[in-house]
């Protein structure tokens, strides 16, 4: 039995093709102007996603002060003790092997309150590891996932949307920054400047009974007219997220993938006291890389796809792709693989297996995409 | 958009219209419409040899591959090779310009094999489409 958001027949109504993701009946596209158009529209002005699938786990203390930052570090590799009220980070839980239960965003609410936002084809797994990894910490492990829509606004114009809608000034609101306020009426509602698009955007968290849902979608929708919003749907997030290289559980991270072959490093803090997976990558980390992340451009015409084999000079199989697809931005076909850290340097020549035929492929930087004006890009939340 | 009277349809979702043994063959408007934005087609030579219910060649979206089926035995004619450098054809005019190959057919019995238009849009829209749904 497939699994709905509180929006599901607003999706319907627009006449989405829906897909089975992770468990969930969710939009892919919008008849109105289909993946490309969607694509485009984060880039340059404003897109709307129904991410409401997304996981939410609140960690709170029973008795402050202490036990739920000290929990959460345990369950998470980056250092939440970094953390402002009000600031959130991309972080991952693992297992003991140092390979990943899921990643996910923890969102600092109080001294000793947190929201991790996870993954949907997760969730359960994901609840059930943070509950049994936190017994010994004195705090409350709460699943909230069916107490929010989560509405991502994303694109340039994003700010100017939900200016329109918020009574807090958001404009000023930092990247990983969130601030509570009201939201299109509705008080107390989480507004956070994150995303999973490589631009610039925000993610709402309203309550997900239908009529509260359907409201803030149109109101938003009716917001972002006159910046020409477009719904999106997850074919659109999927190729904005892979131009922006940021990794998909079950596709680039993985509960056989470790930390440093993913690429994670900065988000993972080895000094900051122990966690789990910690030693276990400290051990790989001497031990040296087997496999690491690249991404690679199509030289031949073909499209490299999730799966496909990936071979050497000499014939000799040596990875597989974890995404590909053609980037609507860039107009050349890309994608991310698994191979040895000597084949890994930029301009390396790979071939990728295509039904049976070998297509020339070359190692490039990633991102693959970033925006003008930032520096440096966050990985965030898969979706 | 109507599917042509004179066409014959899979339930793979491929068209062939025959005339003097030749056969044109392409994707349906339910097709293009379920693939979304096409990106890319591989299509066979000239002088090779398709078999009924076998892949032709493939068709890719945006989002994944998808094999196209041969309708009928034959031997390849001719290719649209104005796919190549503009596969959207497929999507603006399924029916006509996005035309996929051309066949000298084998054995013209096959097309009794194949749905008419109406046996094929009963077929699209009927229950257990999504089943069907590429």
């Amino acid at each position: 039995m497939l699994r709905k958001t509180a929006l599901n027949a607003v999706h319907r109504a627009l006449g989405a093709k829906m897909v089975d993701f992770g468990g969930w009946d969710m939009p892919v596209e919008y008849p109105a102007g289909g993946l490309l158009a969607e694509h485009k529209a984060v880039r340059s002005a404003v897109g709307l996603f129904d991410v409401s699938h997304m996981g939410d786990i609140q960690l709170a203390s029973r008795h402050p002060p202490g036990a739920a930052l000290a929990a959460v570090q345990h369950v998470a590799m980056n250092d939440a003790s970094r953390l402002a009220i009000g600031q959130a980070q991309y972080s991952a839980m693992l297992y003991p092997e140092g390979t990943f239960v899921d990643d996910m965003i923890v969102h600092r609410l109080a001294e000793d309150d947190f929201l991790l936002v996870i993954n949907a084809g997760t969730r359960s797994k994901d609840i059930l590891w943070v509950q049994a990894s936190v017994q010994q910490f004195d705090c409350v492990v709460n699943d909230q996932s069916d107490a929010y829509t989560q509405l991502a606004i994303q694109g340039p114009r994003a700010v100017d949307v939900i200016e329109k809608l918020a009574d807090r000034g958001v404009r000023a609101l930092k990247s990983y920054w969130f601030v509570r306020g009201t939201f299109c009426g509705l008080k107390d509602v989480l507004m956070a400047r994150t995303g999973y698009t490589g631009e610039d955007g925000f993610e709402i968290y309203v309550p997900s009974d239908p009529k509260t849902s359907q409201e803030v979608w149109e109101a938003v929708l009716e917001a972002g007219r006159e910046f020409e919003i477009r719904p999106c749907g997850l074919g659109a997030r999927n190729t904005l997220r892979l131009e922006a290289s940021l990794p998909l559980y079950g596709h680039e991270i993985s509960e056989t993938i470790n930390v440093w072959e993913a690429g994670l490093d900065r988000f993972c803090k080895i000094d900051k006291g122990g966690f789990i997976g910690r030693d276990a990558l400290v051990r790989a980390k001497r031990g040296g890389l087997m496999r690491t992340l690249v991404g690679l451009e199509m030289v031949d015409r073909g499209i490299a796809r999730d799966g496909y084999r990936c071979f050497d000079e000499g014939g000799q199989e040596i990875g597989r792709v974890t995404s590909g697809s053609p980037s609507p931005t860039l107009e050349k076909n890309i994608a991310l693989a698994y191979v040895p850290p000597l084949l890994a340097a930029v301009g390396t020549t790979l071939y990728v297996e295509i039904r049976s035929q070998k297509y020339r492929a070359r190692v490039i930087p990633t991102p693959f995409y970033r925006r003008a004006g930032r520096k440096e890009p966050q990985p965030v939340e898969a979706s | 958009m109507a599917y042509p009277w004179n066409y014959r349809y899979t339930k793979d979702h491929e068209w062939i219209e025959v005339e003097d043994g030749l056969g044109t063959i392409g994707l349906t408007d339910y097709a293009q419409g379920q693939l979304g934005d096409i990106v890319f087609v591989e299509l066979p030579k000239s002088g090779d040899w398709l078999e009924a219910g076998k892949p032709l060649g493939t068709v890719e979206s945006v989002k994944a591959a998808n094999e196209i089926y041969a309708p009928v035995s034959g031997e390849v004619v001719e290719i649209n090779s104005a796919l190549q450098d503009a596969p959207e054809k497929i999507n603006a005019d399924p029916h006509g310009d996005g035309w996929l190959v051309k066949v000298r057919l084998k054995n013209p019995a096959e097309m009794n094999d194949l749905m008419d238009a109406p046996a094929y849009e009963t077929y699209v829209t009927g229950p257990g489409r999504e089943e069907s749904a590429r």
